[in-house]
């Protein structure tokens, strides 16, 4: 009987191609995705302060997530079908800090440019975001700037409403002040009128009344009799 | 049969009660300065020793000169250039120069209450304004401005006074600040209405609030992290720095400018008081007062400045944090504030090369605490960035920001009153005129003329003001107040209207002050605050973005003609207490007489006096 081993040259041949196919992706990824490769990102995530007690565990679920993000990103931005194993992800380290890179969904040896993903992460960076519950400052790519979102500006500054109702209210103060200041001024003077005629004995024992001395040097009633 | 005549002579308003003038005495005293130059210069002399000079300079200078004032006020009835003019002719100047120093002295004043107003305007907003740098223009980042220094700073320098870089580039007119002045001046207008009797009213409120407001930022600061070491570091006496002789300077100085003397206000406040009426008491409260509130205040302000800077000590260290966490990428919340110097140290044994090359921040609490700021820089800049810190920020800053607005308020009143009161017994404003009318034409001029402070330039301009003219002048006014006092119009006469006013005539203490110490005080004051003042050409810190050492303020020297008018700041106000003892001396052709001031006297008619007090004698 033939050894087991003993097979065709043609079958060893294939298998050994099969084996070697087989392999080849996770060859292909580990010289593909490295630290600090050319068109790599190195991503940083800070769960633990975005999120406190409600904080998940990164594990392979997570970076699964993760990687589905990325693959719509690409979709997204370039119109083209991206699977999650087109991205790639490697060097995890406890800090949750990881490096990927995207291949190509026509040829899985060739990468995407750097350029393009950056472009495709900045598009659908909020969206990224909040898949993976986080923000702009806990979910760092280096290198990618964040597209800051301009602070909401209502259509009146809030301060002039303040100004607005502050003057109104002393604005008003002032004019009903004046008004009853004037209106104040001409009764009195209508009362002033009818007291003239007053007898100067009245406006003596007025005075003393006030514990004032009545002046009687400019008194109208003249002491000496007339001429 | 005088009353129906003549409607313009109405009889000199009074007080409602004691109450209201004791109020207003001490609201004008206290002030804004109370709060942000006070806790400063403790902080910088050496804590708790500090309070050893300013004490000293208290009993022996601050409270002669506000009795002698409230005194004189109350006596003679009339506003400051009156009663000077009564004690004699030639020194009718000096109630002329409280009258313009009050006025430029307000003109300037009120500015800070504009710029309190803005911040109080955009304090109802979540986020508040100045806790975000705006983006720059093609939105990629944030403006460098704000990026190099902070955002508070940013906030106060280019969103508020939109600051130029030199005093000489005045800019043009920053319409939001113009608004802000305007009702500046119209609260004050609304207050001064009525004369003392609406300003009596508003000063229930403005006197009272800062103390309410004082104390619900104590309750709270006091609870914050890092509250103690700021107590701990504004009290913690040196008792070294008390042989510096700048300490002296500044503690006499500061309790000099405190009780807002030399103004006339107070003089004007006096003389609305009743004949009988204890003058020393009431000084005692004003004085003690004041200083009390200083202390009072310090205890917040400092909790709230140890807070920041244990504050900003965390987000010193949280950054290193991260960058060592970054980069040895260390799991997250392994490293913390708490055990960060042994994992400093752990990593620089293991790794010295790396760390060397990391940007880390150099951490020290201390350092954080030393950066100490007063005036603006404590209220708008060092205090809104606290605020952003507390929980609840908006409801904090609303009540600081009211809280400065009634200490400022209660302040310019007494301004007001100097300017006001004087510009009645000059007899230059005619009989017609309403006295309404008259406050109204003296806030316009004041707003339009205030106007050159909400310039680009704004801001130098009310330091010039600040520094020249609330200075100098003062300290001359002052001591030709006392010295006025008490040799020409005579320590004899002086005791003798005490004593008719208070039932008792002034102790020795007293005496020795108003003749001897405190004239003696001034004179040493005055003479080193100008000798330091020669010593160098003034110079002034300005904000420039294009400066290499940003942000960092570039020390400008003032270009001639600002120098030309700072001289004219000085001299102008105190130019009249000469000119009008010299066109006396030339008039009534009288040589100076300090013996026979009892004797005809032509500003007064003592016929009736005589009668009155002999009619008095005769019913008691």
């Amino acid at each position: 009987t033939p050894n087991a081993w003993e097979v065709s040259p043609a079958l060893r041949k294939m298998l050994g191609r099969i084996v070697f196919f087989l392999c080849l992706p996770s060859v292909l990824a580990a010289q593909l995705c490295k630290p600090n490769a050319a068109e790599g990102f190195k991503v940083r995530l800070s769960i633990k302060t975005a999120l406190g007690d409600k904080a998940y565990e990164w594990n392979r679920n997570q970076r699964f997530l993760f990687q589905a993000a990325i693959a719509f990103a690409m979709s997204h931005h370039l119109d083209l079908e991206f699977n999650v194993s087109n991205i790639l992800v490697c060097d995890e380290t406890p800090r949750v800090s990881f490096w990927f890179v995207v291949t190509s969904p026509d040829d899985p040896s060739r990468l995407v440019g750097k350029e393009s993903v950056e472009l495709a992460v900045r598009a659908s960076r909020g969206r990224i975001n909040n898949i993976l519950l986080l923000n702009d400052a806990t979910l760092e790519f280096v290198g990618v700037l964040p597209t800051l979102a301009a602070p909401v500006k209502p259509a009146t500054p809030s301060w002039l409403i303040v100004f607005g109702v502050v003057i109104g209210i002393v604005g008003a103060g002032i004019v009903f002040l004046l008004v009853s200041t004037v209106v104040q001024k001409k009764r009195k003077e209508n009362e002033v009128a009818e007291e003239e005629d007053d007898d100067e004995e009245a406006q003596m024992k007025r005075t003393a009344g006030n514990e004032g001395i009545y002046n009687t040097s400019f008194s109208e009633s003249d002491r000496n009799t007339q001429m | 049969m005088g009353e129906a005549k003549n409607p313009g002579t109405e009889e000199r308003p009074k007080w409602d009660n004691k109450v209201q003038y004791l109020l207003t005495c001490i609201g004008f005293a206290v002030g804004i300065g109370n709060l942000w130059r006070f806790p400063y210069l403790c902080q910088i002399y050496g804590g708790g020793a500090f309070l050893i000079p300013y004490l000293i300079a208290l009993v022996f200078e601050g409270l002669p000169l506000l009795y002698l004032e409230l005194a004189i006020g109350q006596r003679l009835r009339m506003g400051s250039i009156g009663v000077w003019n009564n004690i004699s002719p030639m020194l009718g100047g000096v109630g002329i120069a409280s009258m313009v120093v009050s006025f430029l002295v307000s003109m300037f004043y009120n500015t800070i209450i504009a710029w309190v107003l803005w911040y109080f305007f955009n304090s109802f907003q979540n986020p508040l304004p100045w806790s975000q740098c705006p983006l720059n223009a093609n939105q990629t980042g944030y403006s460098s401005e704000c990026e190099k220094s902070t955002s508070v700073n940013y906030f106060w320098y280019r969103e508020t006074l939109n600051i130029t870089e030199d005093i000489g580039i005045s800019g043009s007119l920053q319409w939001w600040m113009v608004i802000c002045l305007a009702t500046a001046w119209c609260v004050i207008y609304i207050c001064f209405i009525k004369g003392i009797d609406s300003m009596g009213k508003a000063v229930y409120v403005t006197a009272t609030f800062p103390y309410l407001v004082l104390t619900i930022f104590l309750i709270r600061a006091l609870t914050l992290p890092g509250a103690t070491d700021g107590l701990v570091y504004l009290f913690t006496p040196d008792w070294e720095i008390l042989k510096k002789p700048q300490v002296w300077l500044d503690a006499a100085t500061q309790i000099f400018f405190s009780l807002s003397v030399a103004f006339g206000g107070l003089i004007a406040f006096s003389s609305y008081n009743a004949e009988r009426n204890d003058c020393e008491r009431d000084a005692l409260v004003v004085g003690i007062t004041n200083s009390a509130t200083s202390l009072y205040g310090s205890i917040p302000i400092f909790s709230i400045l140890g807070f920041k800077a244990r504050t900003n000590f965390n987000t010193c260290l949280e950054q290193n944090i991260l960058t060592l966490t970054n980069h040895f990428d260390i799991a997250e919340r392994n490293m913390t504030v708490e055990n960060y110097d042994q994992w400093f140290d752990y990593l620089n044994v293991t790794h010295p090369g790396d760390i060397a090359s990391l940007p880390l921040r150099v951490c020290d609490l201390q350092n954080f605490l030393d950066q100490s700021a007063s005036g603006t820089g404590l209220a708008f800049i060092v205090f809104t960035e606290a605020v952003l810190e507390m929980p609840g920020s908006q409801v904090w800053a609303v009540l600081f920001f009211v809280m400065l607005l009634s200490l400022g308020l209660s302040s310019m009143f007494g301004n007001i009153e100097g300017v006001l009161t004087p510009l009645q017994e000059l007899k230059l404003v005619p009989k017609w005129l309403p006295h309404e009318v008259l406050t109204a034409i003296v806030c316009l001029v004041s707003f339009l003329i205030g106007l050159i402070f909400t310039l680009g330039s704004g801001n130098y301009w009310v330091e010039v003001f600040n520094a020249y003219v609330g200075s100098v002048p003062l300290l001359i006014i002052a001591f030709c107040e006392i010295v006025g006092v008490a040799y020409i119009y005579g320590m004899k006469t002086f005791s003798e209207d005490i004593y008719f006013m208070t039932g008792r005539r002034p102790n020795i203490y007293w005496k020795a002050c108003w003749m001897v110490i405190s004239p003696l005080m001034l004179l040493v004051v005055f003479v080193a605050y100008v000798a330091l003042q020669a010593g160098t050409y003034p110079t002034y810190p300005a904000w420039n973005p294009n400066y290499e050492d940003f942000p960092q303020t570039e020390t400008k020297e003032y270009p001639k003609w600002v120098f030309g008018i700072i001289v004219a700041l000085v001299v102008v106000p105190i130019l009249s207490i000469p000119v009008v003892a010299v066109y006396n001396l030339i008039r009534c052709g009288i040589k100076k007489s300090s013996a026979n001031v009892s004797g005809p006297n032509p500003y007064s008619n003592e016929a009736f006096e005589i009668e009155t007090q002999e009619r008095n004698t005769q019913s008691i």
